[in-house]
């Protein structure tokens, strides 16, 4: 009891103080200066929620950290990535260091005749005529577009790692089988995370019939999501399933296997819904058919959400570090920003797993629903109407 | 929403895609499949040398209730064995005591027999002696009495003394 109510008062104070951050960043918009533009060192409210904005989107060179140097210069430690782009000369490619950090369009490189410029971490071509970018008053470039971006940003330098490791950690595991029937070393603790997507998320959704086929996909999109997951939570600073296109493109995926794989009773309950009068057939296929959609919609929405959530709160919680340094003196801020960041990343750990066990759960019943066989030509009660059975029921949750 | 689009990048989607496609045909290549049949393979394995041994744990018991059996029917052969042999034993010793007592009757009624045969003879004989003995005597009487009555008298005392001593 006694720690319950510790533990709310804590709470309280803290919601109190998130709030009062809140206000003051919100007072503080006109004078708003774009430090991390600058590459300047991060420490008033404006400067940390464009730091944490600036983080949640993806990046074109891989920063580690920054630091002042002697002489009072900033110095950033990291290395480039190349960027390559599909302008309207055709395809660009140079490193990302030759905008020398810079997010805000000040810096324009020039290649093949066409001119350059970054900001908030998207490529813009300026017009052929333009020499420096022009902004509206919505912070928009007037006088430059978007380019076909194919970098090798840092969330795919992300990908490609977390795909080699999967590669090297199951093809390890593949290949123990050869040797003996019983995994060693590491592998041990991979054998029973295959067995658990297999026994745990795709037998009970998919059904003892057809699961073998999906396996595949479902354990490549379970650890790729869930090592990502991870790998944002390490100081490296990754957000790849915080990436909007990236859970699109798991989303879509999920999308092609269920609608590839689908059945004839499948696209029979989406069209012409048996069992009802008709009527009800006509009024009930618009509403499946924006359920075909809707189904991997929530799958990108959700992914996307927790990711971000959990970024941006960890980093909140780091950044009261400097927030909270003028009430609590250095000590006491880093002090309740270390417990407080500390715990929720255990909870992120935690929805690590989460999201990838709910993303390979859902995908798996969308598509056990997608290949489900119905012998039964649905009971009827004696008024003549439909008893739900287990699976229809299931579908209605989702 | 707007932001969201505007944080969309179709290329960043495209390298993804191309990412995801590519490590799924790899995954499923190099580790899923090897890793699933090799699984498949052990848990069915499992299922079969679970199975043999319930069936090895069947048959043992089979085997079990045999030899019992087996046992059983060896225990009750042996039972009447001995009682056949216990019979026949008695069989045998009663013959025996029949057949012994048959002979030995048969030997005494021939002993019985000898003896009446020989007591015939040894009567006839002590007959034909004591006829012998009386004409004898009759005799000596005769002999004795043909010269002194009292010495005659006298012989015919010694003489039944004789006898008597005979």
């Amino acid at each position: 009891m006694n720690i319950a109510s510790k533990y709310l008062s804590r709470v309280a104070l803290l919601i109190i103080l998130l709030n009062s951050f809140q206000g003051f960043s919100i007072s503080d918009k006109e004078k708003q200066e774009h430090s991390i533009e600058k590459g300047e060192e991060i420490n008033t409210k404006d400067g940390i929620n464009d730091y944490i904005a600036h983080h949640l989107k993806d990046s074109h060179d891989f920063h580690l950290f920054s630091y002042n140097n002697d002489a009072g210069e900033r110095q950033h430690i990291g290395f480039p990535l190349p960027v390559i782009v599909w302008t309207s000369n055709g395809l660009v490619t140079f490193m990302s260091s030759q905008f020398h950090h810079d997010d805000a369009g000040h810096v324009i490189v020039e290649r093949n005749g066409t001119k350059l410029t970054k900001i908030h971490s998207k490529i813009y071509e300026l017009d052929a005529s333009a020499s420096h970018v022009n902004f509206d008053e919505h912070h928009h470039p007037t006088n430059a577009h978007k380019v076909l971006d194919f970098s090798i940003t840092k969330s795919v330098v992300g990908m490609l790692l977390v795909g080699l490791l999967m590669i090297l950690a199951f093809g390890a595991l593949a290949r123990g089988y050869k040797k003996s029937s019983i995994p060693t070393g590491f592998s041990r603790v991979l054998e029973p995370l295959v067995i658990y997507v297999r026994d745990e998320i795709a037998r009970p959704n998919i059904g003892e019939k057809h699961y073998r086929k999906f396996m595949g996909f479902l354990l490549t999109v379970f650890f790729f999501i869930w090592i990502l997951n991870l790998l944002g939570l390490t100081p490296l600073g990754f957000n790849v399933t915080g990436q909007i296109a990236v859970t699109v493109c798991l989303a879509i995926f999920t999308f092609f296997v269920v609608t590839f794989s689908g059945n004839k009773d499948y696209w029979k309950h989406i069209f012409w819904m048996p069992g009802v009068p008709v009527p009800m057939k006509i009024i009930l296929m618009p509403i499946e058919i924006l359920g075909m959609l809707t189904k991997p919609f929530s799958l990108l929405i959700r992914l996307f959400a927790n990711m971000t959530a959990g970024h941006f709160v960890v980093m909140s919680l780091i950044a009261l570090m400097i927030t909270l340094k003028e009430s609590f003196g250095p000590v006491g801020s880093t002090g309740l920003s270390l417990v407080l960041a500390l715990f929720i990343s255990l909870i992120e750990i935690l929805v690590a797993f989460l999201q990838a066990f709910i993303f390979t759960m859902l995908s798996s019943l969308f598509i056990g629903m997608a290949v489900a066989e119905h012998d039964h030509d649905h009971e009827h009660d004696s008024h003549g109407h439909e008893i739900e059975d287990a699976e229809d029921v299931r579908g209605d949750f989702i | 929403m707007e932001t969201l689009l505007n944080d969309f990048s179709p290329g960043l989607f495209v390298m993804q895609a191309v990412i995801l496609l590519i490590l799924i045909f790899l995954m499923i290549k190099f580790a899923w499949k090897p890793i699933l049949n090799s699984l498949n393979e052990r848990e069915t394995g499992i299922a079969d040398a679970l199975a043999a041994a319930e069936n090895a744990k069947k048959e043992m018991q089979n085997i079990t209730a045999d030899s019992e059996r087996l046992l059983q029917e060896a225990r009750t052969e042996r039972e009447t064995m001995i009682k056949e042999a216990r019979d026949i034993k008695e069989k045998m010793l009663a013959d025996a005591k029949d057949q012994a007592q048959a002979e030995g009757d048969k030997i005494l009624k021939q002993a019985q027999e000898a003896i009446e045969s020989e007591k015939k003879v040894a009567l006839a004989d002590i007959k034909n002696q004591v006829a012998s003995l009386s004409v004898e005597i009759a005799e000596k009487v005769i002999q004795e009495q043909l010269s002194n009555k009292d010495k005659q008298l006298q012989l015919v005392e010694n003489m039944l003394g004789d006898i008597k001593l005979n």
